[in-house]
């Protein structure tokens, strides 16, 4: 698998309550993304990147653009963590996890998620009993599993109290460390960004547009160290003014 | 507790057929009719009916037609539904079509039926069909409409095939609509089946009323009836709740 190459001339909406006048949602945006890259995309509400991750997954084919997958011929594999969960309430955790596979789902993998996310115990409830919490880490454990060639997740925290999404966070993190995709994470939660990317690409307000691209240097082992992130956020808002406006 | 209360519920459903049963029974000895006779005369001529068979035969006669009747009406109206739920161009032309379908007497079908194609099996099972299939389409469309999209969104991202989605996203959100489809369709067919049968068939219980109406025979067609109620009852109790039940265990 290549590099992941993305270039949005142009994306408008029709607005729904004027069906003459259109909302701008991105404008000449381009990105390329390594593979095995774990990338943030930082940006205010509302600034388009649920859009563009609607776009990359295939959902929203009306754009002017290019997305090209680095992978030629064939539809890589998506593993997308929506802002809700979205899980089907008539399956159990279980099969929630096993309806993404197109084959025989792996039973031990699945088993080696559900049990590093906590959640070997409530594998057989239908999502409704669960917590909002164990609900995203369900759609985050389906996500994973099928091993996709790159990995979607919108805001996959919002919502969360501090402490569980600080305890899902270091999960998906030691998740990601055995097993790295390519991963595009939406957030407006620059602490969060920092602790996760090995890229941080900032956004603007809608028309949506890159406004930099920044490497995050920090080793992996020390992700976990807040102070340490703290004061790279710091330096970071410090050296990059325009960035401060966004957040 | 609940087993205490499950208890309490039976015995008030025993007391209130008890009551219903003295009631008639009084107004029967007090007005002392031949147009009323009493439960025990209606039982004896139920009893009488089963054994010779007639009855049996008359009832399955009918209940075949209303399986064959709505097993149509109910794929034609779900297959339609959806189309319509799901695509606004042909739901606003269809619409007026079905509006009209929907006020149609249900006898002006029936006689339409039997005057175009003769008084056969078929003409009797398309005038069902006819009278039935609105309802269903409205219904399941109103489910279509509904879908939630969010989770079809899911099922695209993960690449889901048709046969999948329809299985897994699809149809337990259509389930509901379904369920309430049936229900109100079982109880608008017997309905109709009866007058079908009445008005142009040779067997069957619309039939066997109409004779028992020239003769006014009205013990065997209170036999006939409720016979007939059992059955409809003993689908809903054997067949339908169990059906509710297992689509309903996920929800909270």
């Amino acid at each position: 698998m290549s590099d992941i190459r993305i270039r949005i001339d142009n994306k408008t909406f029709a607005l729904p309550n004027a069906a003459d006048q259109r909302h701008h949602a991105i404008a000449e945006l381009e990105l390329v993304v390594h593979p095995h890259q774990f990338v943030c995309l930082v940006g205010p509400s509302g600034c388009g990147k649920t859009t563009l991750l609607n776009m990359i997954a295939g959902l929203d084919r009306h754009y002017d653009g290019r997305i090209d997958m680095g992978t030629a011929g064939k539809n890589p594999s998506i593993g997308y963590v929506f802002q809700n969960p979205r899980l089907l309430p008539w399956l159990s955790v279980r099969q929630n996890i096993e309806v993404v596979f197109q084959q025989a789902p792996p039973a031990a993998l699945i088993d080696s998620l559900l049990d590093s996310m906590q959640l070997l115990d409530a594998q057989h409830q239908y999502p409704e009993r669960l917590s909002l919490g164990m609900q995203r880490r369900v759609a985050i454990i389906r996500a994973f599993a099928i091993d996709p060639d790159i990995l979607l997740m919108d805001e996959p925290f919002v919502s969360l109290d501090a402490p569980t999404a600080r305890q899902v966070r270091s999960l998906l993190y030691s998740l990601w460390l055995k097993r790295p995709h390519t991963v595009l994470f939406v957030t407006h939660d620059l602490r969060e960004a920092i602790a996760l990317a090995d890229r941080l690409i900032f956004l603007s307000p809608s028309p949506m547009r890159v406004i930099s691209d920044i490497e995050v240097p920090i080793a992996r082992d020390r992700r976990h160290d807040e102070a340490f992130t703290e004061s790279f956020r710091q330096q970071l808002l410090q050296n990059h003014p325009e960035i401060g406006g966004l957040l | 507790m609940p087993s205490k209360e499950s208890r309490r519920n039976k015995i008030l459903a025993v007391a209130s057929i008890a009551l219903l049963l003295a009631v008639w029974h009084l107004l029967a000895l007090t007005l002392h009719s031949p147009t009323l006779p009493g439960p025990a005369l209606v039982a004896a001529t139920f009893w009488r009916a089963t054994l010779s068979g007639e009855l049996p035969y008359h009832l399955g006669i009918t209940l075949l037609r209303l399986l064959g009747s709505f097993g149509v009406a109910m794929l034609l109206g779900c297959a339609i539904g959806i189309v319509l739920g799901k695509n606004k161009t042909l739901d606003a032309f269809f619409d007026n079509w079905l509006v009209i379908f929907l006020n149609i007497p249900a006898l002006v079908t029936i006689i339409l039926c039997y005057v175009w194609f003769g008084l056969v099996e078929s003409a009797a099972i398309l005038a069902v069909v006819i009278n039935k299939i609105p309802n269903v389409i409205v219904t399941i469309r109103e489910g279509a409409r509904a879908l939630d999209k969010d989770l079809l969104e899911m099922a695209q991202s993960y690449r889901f095939g048709k046969g999948k989605i329809f299985k897994y996203v699809i149809w337990p959100q259509l389930h509901p609509f379904v369920m309430a489809a049936t229900r109100s369709g079982l109880a608008l067919i017997w309905k109709i089946i009866l007058v079908v049968e009445l008005l142009g068939r040779s067997n069957g219980m619309g039939y066997q009323l109409h004779i028992f109406f020239q003769l006014f025979d009205v013990a065997s067609l209170l036999a006939y009836s409720f016979a007939f109620v059992a059955v409809i009852q003993l689908m809903e109790v054997g067949f339908l709740k169990p059906l509710d039940r297992r689509s309903q265990r996920w929800r909270r």
